[in-house]
């Protein structure tokens, strides 16, 4: 890497007239997506804003006025609220754990020469196909359901009783759901990062001596940490909002055990059609979001300048 | 040489669990849409069984899954491609051209995409009232395209930085234009990887399952919708649920394994070096 980019240095000096001028010819290039994104982005949030300012519920419009930081004061001393922000945080860290941690040695696994790998591959892979809603729909009924689904079958067949997994281990139950429709994703991304290896390379520190947990920690990890970051991007960016899933299988509950940011707000938007409460809801999640982005975007920033 | 053989065959044992066992959930959905409802929650579970194909002509008199699935293709489609339209020249511009904004305007295009729907949802539904967008094609197409723009812009520049730069310095002392740079050299060397970044930016789109559920009821609903259509709590036809299920995901299914060898080289471009 550090070769080309010597070349590219050499190459470069010379022609800098030609350069600039092709670089003014290239920002109307980005703007239209640049402009896209900031409409997108600013409008909603700007409108947000005034909605959370404002004690504004749909069922009686008329009522609406402008009452500063009420909303907010509400939420934020609603342990609902706080509740759903842990069961976010939750949600993202284990899901992320164990879709990276078992990815990777899925990744692995799936790199070794066997019989038939393509079309376990394929298999493997499958699940990340799968729209959120069948998904959930197909794990609530066929898998987790406690009378008629295979879980509870098969665990009775052995003479243990049934779980009733939406009323006993909800979370958890969303968690393994989630789980399983993006375990397929970071296996593709780690397996192929893992085939891009240098296989010279493990086998130069085989011969060396190193044994399989040497290999793996000081050969294979360093060379999958990029690949590894932008996973975890990938899947926060779509953790944070876990939707469908609850929606269709828990409603949030029992109680609020499986309510989630995203879900507290929908709640408050769209069965108690309170506007300006959702709207404050709304603006938390964004800032809550943000934070974690940050810290997301300096590890990904970092991985940019290559 | 024996030894070999033998990790081998416990490779192909470990590696065909795993799948089978990933797989199982959709293998077992599939077999279900063929039985009939009796059968489908008998137990213990039936592995033989007569098929039956009741629940599919069931689905047609219930709902026009065509319909559905329309919507649900030209939704897709329609937003990768203004996706791509938009993203394209501002990936070109950013790996190629890059000032000293460009690293940030990449990430705070990534940032967009963590914008909570739900933190916007009433805006959103309320600007597309107000432009009678609600229940229109054009208004999941504009939104999909929004949403996913920032991820095809990231991935379409990793491929463009992957392009040897020496190929287009070559080209570039030949005299060659901007346009006859982008065209004739650079789109040929990125179309693998732009290919699959449609096809990831077809699948998310097709899976979407906020926005579909919020701003559509009948005319503009893709088959997320069809499929919430069924989830109702009240009677459990799970075998008419598996058919519906089955048409729902079959060719988005069938579209991932045909391309999954270019989408696995697509988002390792994006990811790794």
């Amino acid at each position: 890497m550090s070769s080309s980019l010597a070349v590219e240095h050499h190459n470069e000096t010379p022609p800098t007239q030609k350069r600039n001028k092709r670089q003014v010819a290239t920002l109307p290039l980005v703007a239209p997506s640049v402009i896209a994104l900031l409409l997108w982005m600013i409008v909603p949030l700007v409108m947000t804003v005034w909605f959370s300012f404002q004690r504004y519920n749909l069922l009686n419009p008329g009522a609406r006025k402008f009452i500063g930081i009420e909303n907010f004061t509400f939420i934020l001393s609603d342990p609902a609220l706080w509740n759903s922000i842990g069961i976010t945080i939750i949600l993202v860290v284990s899901v992320l754990a164990i879709t990276i941690g078992l990815g990777t040695l899925l990744a692995i696994l799936f790199d070794q020469d066997f019989y038939g790998q393509g079309i376990a591959r394929v298999l493997a892979i499958s699940p990340f196909f799968v729209m959120p809603t069948v998904s959930a729909l197909v794990w609530k009924n066929m898998l987790m359901h406690p009378v008629n689904g295979l879980f509870a079958q098969f665990t009775r067949s052995l003479g243990l009783g049934a779980i009733d997994w939406f009323a006993d281990f909800p979370l958890l139950a969303i968690i393994i759901i989630v789980s399983w429709e993006w375990l397929p994703f970071a296996l593709l991304i780690l397996l192929t990062a893992i085939q891009s290896l240098d296989h010279d390379q493990l086998e130069a520190a085989r011969m060396d001596g190193a044994n399989a947990l040497a290999l793996f920690r000081f050969v294979m990890l360093p060379h999958l940490s990029r690949a590894i970051a932008v996973v975890a991007m990938i899947e926060t960016i779509f953790f944070l909002t876990i939707f469908a899933e609850i929606f269709v299988t828990t409603g949030g509950g029992p109680g609020v055990a499986t309510t989630n940011l995203a879900y507290y707000i929908f709640l408050r938007a769209l069965l108690e059609f309170d506007v300006g409460g959702a709207s404050a809801g709304g603006l938390i999640a964004v800032i809550l979001a943000n934070i974690a982005a940050i810290f997301l975007m300096r590890s990904v920033a970092r991985n940019l300048d290559t | 040489m024996p030894q070999k053989t033998s990790r081998r065959l416990l490779f192909t044992l470990l590696g065909w669990f795993v799948a089978c066992s990933l797989f199982f959930p959709i293998f077992w959905m599939f077999l279900t849409s063929f039985k009939t409802e009796v059968a489908a929650v008998a137990t213990p579970p039936q592995l033989f069984f007569r098929p039956t194909l009741e629940n599919y002509v069931a689905i047609q008199d219930r709902a026009n899954y065509f319909n559905y699935a329309l919507n649900s293709v030209a939704v897709s489609l329609g937003s990768t491609i203004l996706a791509l339209l938009l993203a394209v020249p501002a990936a070109y511009a950013m790996a190629f051209f890059p000032t000293k904004r460009t690293k940030s305007t990449l990430l705070w295009m990534l940032s967009t995409r963590m914008l909570p729907p739900v933190g916007v949802l009433v805006p959103i539904y309320i600007l597309c009232r107000n432009a009678r967008l609600l229940d229109t094609r054009i208004g999941l197409i504009i939104i999909y395209t929004l949403i996913n723009l920032p991820i095809v812009v990231w991935m379409i520049y990793s491929f463009f930085k992957d392009v040897p730069k020496d190929i287009l310095e070559a080209d570039r002392m030949d005299g060659a234009n901007t346009r006859q740079e982008l065209i004739h050299v650079l789109l040929p060397l990125a179309l693998p990887g732009i290919a699959s970044t449609a096809l990831l930016s077809i699948i998310l789109s097709w899976n979407e399952a906020f926005w579909s559920l919020n701003l559509t009821t009948a005319n503009a609903a893709p088959l997320t919708a069809f499929i919430a259509s069924f989830s109702s709590p009240q009677g459990l036809f799970w075998a008419k649920l598996s058919a519906a299920s089955t048409l729902a995901i079959a060719p988005i299914l069938i579209f991932g394994w045909l391309s999954q060898r270019q989408l696995v080289r697509g988002l390792t471009f994006g990811a790794v070096k």
